[in-house]
């Protein structure tokens, strides 16, 4: 019965749905903290952190990044509401880079004109690609 | 009668115009292809935020939050989605009429216009244009929809604004679109829509034994659902109006190159019976003259 460990996986994009298909887990940031959501799951709406998403599929695991959004959990379907995903192969590294250290320098001027969150938000956004892309070169 | 050279020229005029008419349909249809991919292809997670909001909604009836009530202030924000560019037959005058026939007193409202058309009509007929965001029509991105969406919200809480509406195009199929007017903010919901969503919910639950939990709960989630879900509103405005704009376009060339090619037939027809006409007359002269000689 090795077939009942699988779940439907949605994720969804506002651009595209982004993944769809049978997985046995799924694990990602929340605001709550990391969860890994095997089947039959009790049902759950939680929101999303930037992080990397780890989907566990019959045939091996698969990375992506997501950055804000929520997701909901039924016992047989999980369905993923990203703002933002990608693909490792999608991210750019230099630009992720670039966005890294001018989000770090902003943080570091202290302008009270800034707006904070905005920049940690990018800040976080821009580690998570670069982590995704370190850790997807090194598989 | 017009004269010979006058129909000729006239003829060649609307045959030149005839031809860019039909260059322009034909980019638009192929532009109306693209956009109506995307259209199709963002409605999921439309669809599945309006899900999900309903659903919340419909087993928070009783939460006061901001976003649900209307706010202190009388100023409405609409945002107007036109076109930049014109010759998309009655698109953006409906659009247009929308916000002037709306009712509300010109000093309440205040626009978010994107689209150049629909700036330039409305600021003339005397509305305040609070932010323009023209250029984002030509390629809408859910980044600008976010972009707007964080404005107008700031806006809203800071008490500036109490009402949010959008005035897009909604594009049911390739001929037909719609112009509507959608309010935002404070969310709102029908009873119709909360009592279905009860349903739905109620049956989910008798399904599954066990009511859907938030973590956090439901009014934290309130607040980063409710910026997204109006995000995905604007975002789906935006593109469906560019495929509507499009739609709108290729119809409003179409029906302009076929007058053109009516209009260049019965052309045709006068300057034939004038050809027609004028040598009748030069061999009437000729034979006249020769009879008036012998």
């Amino acid at each position: 019965m090795a077939e009942d460990r699988f779940f439907e996986l949605h994720i969804i994009a506002p651009e595209r749905v982004f993944y769809e298909g049978k997985a046995s887990m799924v694990e990602l940031n929340t605001s709550e903290g990391e969860v890994g959501i095997y089947k039959n799951h009790i049902p759950m709406t939680l929101l999303i952190e930037p992080g990397i998403v780890t989907i566990t599929e019959e045939s091996g695991k698969k990375l992506a990044a997501i950055h804000s959004g929520f997701m909901e959990v039924l016992p047989t379907k999980v369905t993923i509401m990203a703002e933002v995903a990608e693909w490792p192969e999608e991210i750019d590294v230099n630009r992720a880079k670039e966005a890294e250290v001018r989000a770090e320098r902003r943080l570091q001027m202290k302008d009270p004109m800034l707006n904070l969150n905005r920049a940690e938000i990018a800040l976080r956004k821009a580690m998570v690609r670069l982590e995704l892309a370190d850790t997807a070169r090194n598989k | 009668m017009a004269s010979m050279r006058d129909i000729q020229r006239r003829k060649s005029s609307i045959a030149s115009i005839g031809q860019i008419t039909k260059a322009m349909k034909l980019v638009s249809t192929v532009k109306l292809q693209k956009t109506k991919a995307r259209a199709e292809q963002a409605k999921p997670y439309f669809d599945k935020m309006y899900r999900t909001v309903t659903h919340i909604l419909s087993r928070s009836g009783q939460i006061r939050h901001p976003y649900l009530q209307a706010g202190a202030s009388k100023q409405k924000c609409i945002v107007t989605i036109t076109s930049n560019r014109g010759l998309a037959g009655g698109y953006n005058s409906n659009v247009e009429k929308l916000v002037t026939g709306s009712g509300f007193e010109k000093s309440t409202v205040e626009l978010v216009t994107i689209g150049r058309k629909g700036k330039e009509f409305l600021e003339k007929r005397g509305y305040k244009v609070r932010a323009d965001y023209s250029d984002v029509m030509n390629n809408p991105m859910y980044s600008d929809a976010r972009e707007i969406c964080e404005k107008i919200l700031e806006a809203y809480t800071a008490g500036e604004i109490g009402e949010i509406y959008v005035a897009y195009t909604s594009f049911k199929n390739t001929v037909v679109h719609e112009p509507k007017l959608m309010k935002l903010l404070p969310v709102e919901f029908s009873e119709e829509e909360i009592t279905a969503g009860t349903r739905k919910t109620n049956e989910r639950e008798a399904e599954m034994n066990t009511p859907m939990n938030y973590e956090p709960n439901e009014e934290e989630s309130l607040d980063i659902i409710i910026p997204k879900y109006i995000t995905s509103i604007l975002f789906g405005a935006l593109i469906e109006a560019a495929a509507s704009e499009n739609g709108a376009r290729m119809q409003a060339m179409d029906s302009a190159t076929s007058n053109a090619e009516e209009m260049i037939e019965k052309l045709s027809l006068q300057y034939n019976r004038a050809r027609q006409s004028s040598i009748t007359q030069e061999l009437t002269e000729i034979i006249a003259g020769a009879e008036a000689i012998s």
